[in-house]
């Protein structure tokens, strides 16, 4: 996949290490869904809606993750999407159930909510050259805070447009049979359908559009792409708007998932979100990243969350450690991975 | 023209910035609330609003010390502090409990829990420092991951229930030394001050630090290991985390391991912002953190008292780290300059292009 996106002057070099990240990111996820069906066959794990129920489980997540994948291949970071998500819960549960606006209603502040926390801290980071860190820990700071002054209470959402739309099944071809012989075909929400939709707009803009390609430039190095000529400022704002805007239709479909907002919700997102950029092969660095293995990324953790809670002896709290045991061992492997390649080079 | 210079002197003090936002925080809190520097004694202790600011920012000035250092030596933050405070407290508090849920007796010596603590706490550190200078992640990236999975820890470590040490000498650390009417915190975090202070006396750690700071690579080509000073500096910074969260845990005499230090490393960073230290490392000083933590400490109180809820408050913490950073910021900096040279140097062309 990631052969035809290194923009680096060795492509050979980084062309192998980058599609080594993304092979062992789609093994390990091949890996443990396997042996998720042989070792919890009993409890159904290996029923294709088990597939399914992970794709609507994490629908969210993945357009959040591949918002923030856009913001990582410029060398920024973004961690206030799991505020934002907690926030937009929270005004839609809000505006629809308190002071009965309309669905779309809702939709139009969810997105306005993300484009707003975008251009907000795109401002800064790009223009004001405050680092990406900082700015969007307050945000997630922000929103956290935000989301309590709405409601401290959880608000769960009875709109009956909004259920139609969380609860419209869309089956699949594929099922299976059941005890009396009736065939159940397996079946997906329209968030399953909204965050594919997302990926290839994002697989389509990050590899054959120009703005795609200087996203690349910029994190490489952002000096030598300012003096081709690219308008590194602007490219890196839009790059958050971007980040910004998928996180607040991200949150939509999160919403439409849980069906409520509450203070605590989505508390630690971000980090998922980081990791699976991260386990899907994007560079900390900047520069390299793919939203292919952004997807596997989400899936790997999905995987380790249905295999823990269908094991169902383990505390919720393994899911958390094995995330962020996984994102270090992938952190350190990259480290090592791009300190092999400079010495490549040098050599 | 020298009592312009007098005022430039003071004005251009590292202090003066962090002890003005102090001077204001604390002319809102008297407006606010007029008995605020009142101090009375109740049962042998001392009560009043500024004591209970010292008291309870003892923990932040802690925090404080070891993000200065951090922020000076590796231009990031860590961000972890918060959790591995739980870390330490449930780590405390399991060894003297147990593993029961509530105890009224030690059922280990209280010197092996809080060494354990400590130890673990450290060991976090070693994590952070390892991935931070080893292996030469950003900072917070590094630390994000005890940040989230720190709190997931410390509930495994107490098999996910709140442990109680209800023993009276465990309440000593956060609470009174009998027949001293100061809180015990604050002579913590003194000692954490002059033990910090006293190692950059008698070391060049200090000088070292600033150093790594403002340029890594010209450090380590003039003979300093920059992995180590950095790797050292987190540790440190864990440590004096596990310190304040045994205090924290010593006060409510428990380990609550969702919300020990919660949103404490938001404060802490801000603590630094504050005390005029850059966010992106290099020079720093430890009295404008103090100086900081203090404010902020005052400034949560003032919030309390206006009925903003805990959770609310990081709104406002949020806004004043953005107003901060972007006034730090070079960019804002070198246009506040050009105004100055535009209306000093430009000013009569300036005035005829408006009267054009």
């Amino acid at each position: 996949m990631g052969e035809k996106l290194q923009p680096k002057t060795s492509p050979k070099k980084t062309l192998s290490s980058t599609t080594f990240l993304l092979l062992i990111t789609i093994a390990l996820f091949i890996v443990m869904y396997v042996a998720g069906m042989i070792l919890l066959a009993d409890k159904g794990f290996s029923k294709p809606q088990m597939f399914c129920n992970l794709l609507i489980d994490n629908a969210g997540l993945i357009v959040i993750s591949l918002g923030l994948t856009i913001v990582m291949i410029t060398g920024g970071i973004d961690i206030s999407v799991g505020s934002v998500t907690a926030l937009v819960c929270m005004v839609s549960a809000y505006s629809m159930e308190k002071s009965g606006v309309s669905v779309y209603a809702a939709l139009l502040f969810s997105l306005g909510i993300g484009l707003a926390f975008g251009i907000v801290q795109g401002f800064l980071v790009s223009y004001m050259k405050i680092q990406p860190f900082i700015v969007t820990l307050a945000g997630m700071f922000f929103g956290r805070g935000m989301t309590a002054i709405i409601s401290t209470e959880m608000i769960s959402i009875k709109n009956e447009t909004f259920l139609s739309w969380a609860q419209f099944k869309i089956s699949l071809p594929i099922g299976t049979v059941n005890k009396k012989g009736i065939f159940q075909a397996a079946y997906i929400y329209p968030t399953v359908v909204i965050a594919l939709l997302v990926l290839a707009a994002v697989f389509i803009m990050l590899r054959y559009t120009k703005f795609g390609r200087s996203l690349y430039a910029i994190g490489g190095n952002d000096q030598s792409a300012m003096m081709m000529g690219l308008n590194v400022k602007r490219t890196k704002f839009i790059a958050y708007i971007l980040s910004g805007f998928l996180a607040g239709l991200g949150g939509f479909l999160f919403c439409l998932n849980t069906g409520a907002g509450f203070v605590e919700q989505a508390k630690g997102l971000e980090m998922d979100a980081i990791s699976a950029s991260v386990i899907g092969g994007t560079m900390l660095s900047g520069g390299v990243g793919n939203p292919i293995g952004t997807l596997f990324g989400v899936m790997i953790k999905g995987t380790i969350n249905s295999l823990i809670t269908t094991q169902g002896t383990l505390s919720s709290w393994w899911v958390r450690i094995t995330v962020a045991a996984l994102l270090c061992f992938f952190i350190i492997l990259q480290s090592i991975i791009s300190s092999k390649g400079k010495k490549g080079k040098k050599s | 023209m020298s009592n312009k210079s007098t005022f430039k002197k003071i004005a251009g003090n590292h202090l003066f910035f962090p002890l003005v936002c102090l001077f204001v925080v604390l002319i809102i809190n008297v407006i606010k609330t007029p008995n605020f520097f009142a101090i009375s004694m109740n049962n042998g202790v001392l009560y009043g609003y500024v004591i209970d600011v010292i008291n309870r920012g003892s923990e932040l000035v802690i925090l404080a010390l070891g993000m200065t250092l951090v922020t000076a030596a590796s231009k990031g933050q860590d961000i972890s502090v918060g959790a591995v405070m739980a870390v330490a407290a449930a780590v405390g508090c399991q060894i003297l409990s147990g593993g029961e849920a509530s105890v009224t007796e030690y059922q280990n010596s209280l010197i092996l829990a809080i060494l354990a603590a400590l130890v673990v706490a450290a060991a976090c550190g070693v994590l952070n420092g390892f991935l931070v200078a080893k292996m030469r992640i950003q900072p917070m990236v590094a630390t994000l991951i005890l940040y989230t999975a720190g709190r997931g820890i410390a509930q495994l470590v107490t098999n996910g229930q709140i442990t109680y040490i209800r023993v009276d000498s465990y309440k000593v650390l956060g609470g009174y030394i009998p027949g001293c009417p100061i809180p015990t915190p604050i002579f913590v975090a003194i000692a954490a001050v002059v033990i910090i202070a006293l190692l950059f006396k008698f070391t060049t750690l200090g000088l070292y630090i600033e150093s790594v700071g403002i340029n890594s690579n010209a450090s380590r080509l003039v003979g300093l290991n920059s992995t180590k000073i950095i790797f050292i500096v987190y540790v440190i910074c864990s440590f004096l985390a596990g310190i304040a969260g045994l205090v924290n845990s010593s006060r409510i005499y428990s380990a609550d391991a969702n919300n020990i230090g919660l949103n404490l490393e938001m404060d802490a960073i801000l603590a630094v912002a504050l005390g005029g230290n850059l966010l992106s490392g290099g020079k720093f000083s430890l009295a404008g953190s103090i100086i900081g933590a203090y404010t902020i400490q005052a400034l949560s109180t003032t919030l309390y008292a206006m009925d903003v809820k805990a959770d609310q408050l990081p709104v406002y913490k949020a806004i004043v780290v953005i107003v901060i950073v972007t006034l730090q910021s070079e960019v804002f900096r070198s246009f506040i300059k050009k105004i100055r040279t535009k209306s000093t140097g430009q000013g009569g062309q300036t005035l005829n292009k408006e009267v054009q």
